[in-house]
């Protein structure tokens, strides 16, 4: 079970990022209406730089997993780098290959983040 | 002889004995198939094939009279009145898309459509869209807690006069058997005109038009173990007479002039351009195939079936079962919610053990928002399934929790 490896599993039962922060400038939710999955990004960002970055939501191993990596990796960063953090990165960071179907949660949290950026 | 089924019959289905390892239980989606009509299908490509109704050379003939045979093996099937009143569609949707569309031309604003909240999207979305057009008022018979429609409202609901009932004869979701025969009686009382989707319902139950005593019936040929791409809408002939055509072309017509043009009868009034040939012929061997099982064989096995996976499923702590949790009229769709387990994870863990489940909310968002839960794990069993498949799931159910918790 590629998969359910030790770092996403790691992620999932212990997020580092999972939780809310005091007035975010930047917040986004994206659902998958096919599983009900949700993810919310809150971000505090000043001077063209993530301050903080933090999710909350319900959803798989998967889409809570990817989330935490992704809002570890955007801690502190100027906004100019975020653009890495793109699909590619994620399976890469993640190292899975997940089917078709199950990329979508992969995703989520990754359409959740840009939805963000462009939300205050 | 009675003839095999449950586990023995998987040696009939070459998916089955190419992967010995497969537990398939994703049967309320669609089917396997039976050798018979993979060489069937395979037969007429190698042999015969040319178009139907149109030539006058010798295999033309041959095709066009094993595609009516089949046709007359479909309507014996469900004990229609005549082969007449069974028309060839793509698949279920098309049939309940074709009734929705062709008998709402000359519904009025405000009349009313009794649906039952058990409904898939298939029975729902074109009277949605239909009731858009013509402003038709959309009601719904609700379902109990336990995924039984509540009849005792359904009674109050058709005295309100409904123009059509659409209900299905069997959840795709709870498993739930509806209650159909009482309900058409007391809406055709009404003056409602009766529409059954059966499309879950006809791999699991005997259907026989004649007993339900409905106007118009649909059903698809991949959940009855024929080939995809094929849907039948039967109705009955007075009523398929008056109803109008949806789509237009060769074969559906008597005359055409550059102006306008005539149309035949049923069915070829609604069976515009070429059918599917292979796909209708494939339904004919299906159909041989189940009567050889019969009917009756399938619905007392399926419910002994039923009764050993409900046991078990009872057995297994924090899962949650969406539906008749008692064997009375209900079949073996079994959906379910476990604590801790997303039913995505479910499905992905359960497919590395080469198990075949549903995860999502199988074509029924309405339903899951009902019961407020978005996505629920699904396992349905059919005729080739038996305990062994239920205990590969139990097998599979454990580990996952080992992995995820």
């Amino acid at each position: 079970m590629d998969i359910y490896q030790q770092k996403i599993m790691d992620h999932y039962k212990k997020p580092r990022y999972r939780g809310t922060i005091n007035n975010p400038t930047h917040i986004s939710v994206e659902n998958n209406s096919l599983c009900g999955d949700r993810i919310e990004f809150q971000l505090s960002i000043k001077r063209k730089k993530i301050i903080q970055a933090v999710w909350q939501g319900e959803g798989c191993v998967l889409s809570l997993a990817a989330a935490d990596v992704i809002a570890e990796h955007i801690q502190k960063i100027p906004l100019n780098q975020v653009s890495i953090i793109n699909e590619e990165w994620l399976l890469g960071e993640l190292g899975v290959k997940p089917s078709p179907s199950r990329l979508k949660c992969v995703l989520l949290p990754l359409i959740a983040l840009k939805k963000a950026l462009t939300n205050n | 002889m009675k003839y095999k089924i449950g586990s023995a019959l998987k040696e009939d289905f070459p998916i089955f004995t190419q992967n010995r390892d497969l537990v398939f239980l994703d049967n309320a989606a669609s089917c396997q198939k039976p050798a018979v009509v993979l060489e069937a299908m395979d037969k007429l490509y190698r042999n015969f094939y040319a178009n139907v109704h149109r030539g006058s050379y010798n295999i033309a003939e041959i095709v066009t009279s094993l595609y009516e045979d089949a046709r007359e093996k479909i309507a014996r099937f469900i004990n229609a009145a005549s082969a007449r009143e069974i028309i060839f569609t793509r698949n279920a949707t098309a049939a309940l898309n074709l009734a929705a569309r062709s008998l709402s031309i000359d519904f009025r604003a405000g009349d009313i459509v009794l649906l039952t909240e058990l409904e898939h999207h298939a029975s729902l979305v074109p009277w949605q869209e239909a009731g858009h057009r013509h402003n038709l008022k959309l009601e719904f018979i609700p379902v109990t807690p336990d995924g039984r429609l509540d009849i005792n409202k359904a009674r109050q609901q058709i005295k309100s006069k409904p123009k059509v009932l659409v209900m299905t004869a069997m959840s795709n979701v709870t498993g739930t058997v509806t209650e159909v025969e009482e309900l058409v009686d007391l809406a055709k009382k009404a003056g409602a005109i009766t529409i059954i989707d059966a499309a879950q319902a006809v791999q699991h139950k005997k259907i026989d038009v004649q007993e339900i005593n409905c106007d118009l019936l649909a059903f698809s040929s991949h959940k009855l173990f024929g080939p995809s791409g094929l849907g039948i809408l039967w109705g009955r002939e007075e009523l398929l007479e008056k109803m109008p055509p949806v789509e237009y072309g060769g074969h559906m017509i008597k005359e055409v002039n550059y102006q306008t043009a005539s149309y035949a009868s049923i069915p070829d009034k609604f069976e515009a351009g070429t059918p599917p040939i292979a796909e209708v012929i494939g339904l004919g061997a299906a159909i041989d195939f189940i009567n050889q099982i019969s009917m009756t064989t399938v619905e007392s096995y399926e419910k002994e079936l039923t009764a050993y996976c409900l046991e078990q499923f009872t057995k297994i702590p924090n899962l949650k079962l969406i539906g008749p949790k008692d064997n009375k009229n209900r079949g073996a769709i079994f959906s379910f919610v476990i604590d801790g387990l997303h039913p995505h994870d479910l499905a992905t863990i359960l497919d590395s053990i080469g198990i075949a489940i549903r995860a999502g909310h199988h074509c029924v968002m309405p339903l899951h928002s009902k019961f407020g839960i978005p996505a629920t794990a699904r396992a349905s069993f059919t005729i080739y399934n038996g305990e062994e498949d239920m205990q590969a799931l139990i097998f599979g159910l454990n580990k996952a929790r080992q992995i995820i918790s």
